[in-house]
């Protein structure tokens, strides 16, 4: 656990859709271990490590509000850009006024967490590749700002600020969040093990005192 | 196909609307939509997005390369024959490729990458041949835009018009010879957009060249020159800042590139009504090293 890293995150809004509500999205009350491990992922990742997410600390009262957007209800056919690339047919494109579809979001505002993670290697590692320059790369990228891409707290149009968080300060817990706070079942990360079968996996969120501990905590399929 | 951006960009749009309605909610009966907690306006990515994609149509009139995704209109026809540069030589070998080749989706991808502006900047979802491949057909442009949020809460305000039509014929006869409407104006509103342009993206994914990179500074400065309407009021693009970074990965962090940028109201007391009530401040003395700031307007 040497290598564990510290990230305060934060950003104006935030999506991290239930899966069981996704035509209407609803978020989660906050960031979910999978979103957490793409904000890293953001910064710095490669097939040699595996983010694991221990904690994630609450920093800002919980609070919600909508969004209802035009959307485009259809996705691009592969079958049909085959055949335009094939034949040298004109590309299909997706006219709005047929596909348009009014989708609200219940979006989350002005959150702040405080994300710690550490990673394990995987067999994708090079001979050359260690733990501590893999650390190295991500904590010399967060100090400068560098990014991959910027990252975002569950959708790309909802940016997150990134900067490290110093290992000691005891940050203050909002009031509101005290206490223990049950939130039920929530997605832990997808399992991507068997490439075919991407299933999701879910485990229970309990807060405590605005601390959600992922250590041990147990993941069901 | 022209090469790849080299450098990560942040950017920062400052536009205002007046007397319009920038982005109606349809959940609040098309009024703009606020932030109702702060009561500052917002208008959505997707919003500004919509604009960018307009402009480029109409700049590159479906040009081969420039193609736009998402559109508008109504379908035209689909089977309209052109031959591709894209394929050139290599038409008989794809035509070889049989439907289970694990590569497929990838030359589907770069296909739609190569004829798409808007697939090449913004990305898109697509159905894909191979079950969980290329992350489920999703392709993730280097682009990236938030939310606009106005610099103060903004006032929106209903105006009741008269119009001097009606809507069926029976009110015709009822006698009946106007009618009344309303619309939802913001009087002054500034707005801020953040952009975010991912040089590895851009690389590894859709290759979005220094071409489109112009292109859409060019989009941007111009969206809303296009896009004039009854509803829209007079809205203009004030200022575009550019962060560019030397590497790919970036210099700095964005926000605190973005923190350099102040906008502030001349005289707090007078409710804003024109752009020259703010005084909009760019702090570009000792940038972190590797960053440079450019005024695109």
């Amino acid at each position: 656990m040497g290598y564990g890293v510290r990230v305060d995150v934060r950003g104006d809004f935030a999506l991290f859709t239930r899966p069981e509500m996704k035509a209407e999205r609803v978020s989660y009350d906050l960031i979910t271990p999978s979103a957490a491990r793409g904000v890293l992922e953001a910064i710095f990742w490669h097939p040699g490590l595996r983010w694991i997410i221990d904690e994630i600390r609450v920093l800002n009262p919980i609070k919600f509000t909508t969004v209802r957007r035009n959307e485009v209800g259809a996705k691009a056919k592969a079958r049909v850009m085959w055949q335009a690339m094939v034949n040298g047919d004109r590309p299909p494109y997706i006219a709005t006024p047929k596909d348009i579809m009014q989708r609200a979001s219940l979006l989350l505002t002005d959150v702040h967490y405080v994300i710690t993670a550490h990673f394990e290697m995987t067999s994708q590692a090079a001979a050359s590749d260690n733990p501590g320059k893999f650390s190295e790369m991500f904590r010399r990228r967060l100090a400068k700002g560098q990014n991959y891409h910027q990252p975002y707290l569950g959708c790309r149009e909802f940016p997150a600020q990134l900067c490290p968080c110093e290992e000691d300060v005891s940050l203050p817990i909002p009031e509101e969040l005290r206490g223990e706070k049950d939130l039920g079942f929530m997605l832990y990360d997808m399992d991507y093990s068997d490439a075919a079968h991407i299933r999701p996996q879910f485990f229970r969120a309990v807060l405590r005192d605005g601390v959600l501990d992922l250590r041990g905590v147990e993941v069901f399929k | 196909m022209a090469e790849p951006i080299k450098n990560r960009y942040d950017f920062e749009i400052i536009f205002d609307v007046e007397n319009g309605n920038p982005n109606g909610d349809p959940d609040a009966g098309n009024m703009p939509r606020i932030d109702q907690e702060t009561g500052l306006g917002l208008v959505t990515d997707v919003c500004l997005k919509r604009k960018i994609r307009n402009y480029v149509e109409a700049a590159k009139e479906d040009a081969p390369g420039y193609r736009i995704y998402v559109k508008d209109h109504v379908p035209l026809e689909r089977n309209n024959r052109e031959a591709y540069k894209y394929l050139g030589v290599d038409e008989k070998k794809i035509k070889e490729v049989k439907k289970k080749d694990a590569d497929i989706d990838r030359k589907i991808r770069d296909f739609m990458c190569e004829n798409f502006y808007d697939i090449r900047a913004f990305g898109a979802v697509m159905t894909t041949f191979v079950n969980a491949k290329l992350n489920c057909g999703q392709v993730r442009g280097p682009v990236q835009l938030d939310f606009a949020r106005s610099v103060e809460p903004i006032l929106a305000q209903e105006i009741g018009i008269s119009r001097v039509t009606v809507s069926s014929e029976k009110e015709q006869e009822e006698g009946k010879h106007m009618m009344l409407g309303h619309k939802f104006i913001v009087p002054y509103g500034l707005y801020i957009a953040h952009g975010y342009i991912s040089a590895n993206l851009a690389r590894k994914v859709t290759g979005f060249s220094e071409e489109d990179l112009a292109l859409l500074w060019q989009a941007v400065i111009n969206m809303f020159e296009n896009d004039h309407s009854a509803t829209r009021g007079s809205m203009a693009v004030r200022k575009l800042i550019v962060f560019k970074h030397e590497s790919e990965l970036g210099n700095a962090p964005a926000y605190q590139l973005f923190e350099r940028i102040k906008v502030e109201k001349k005289d707090p007391e007078k409710p804003a009504r024109a752009y020259s009530d703010y005084t909009v401040t760019v702090d570009d003395t000792d940038l972190p090293a590797g960053v440079t700031c450019i005024q695109m307007i």
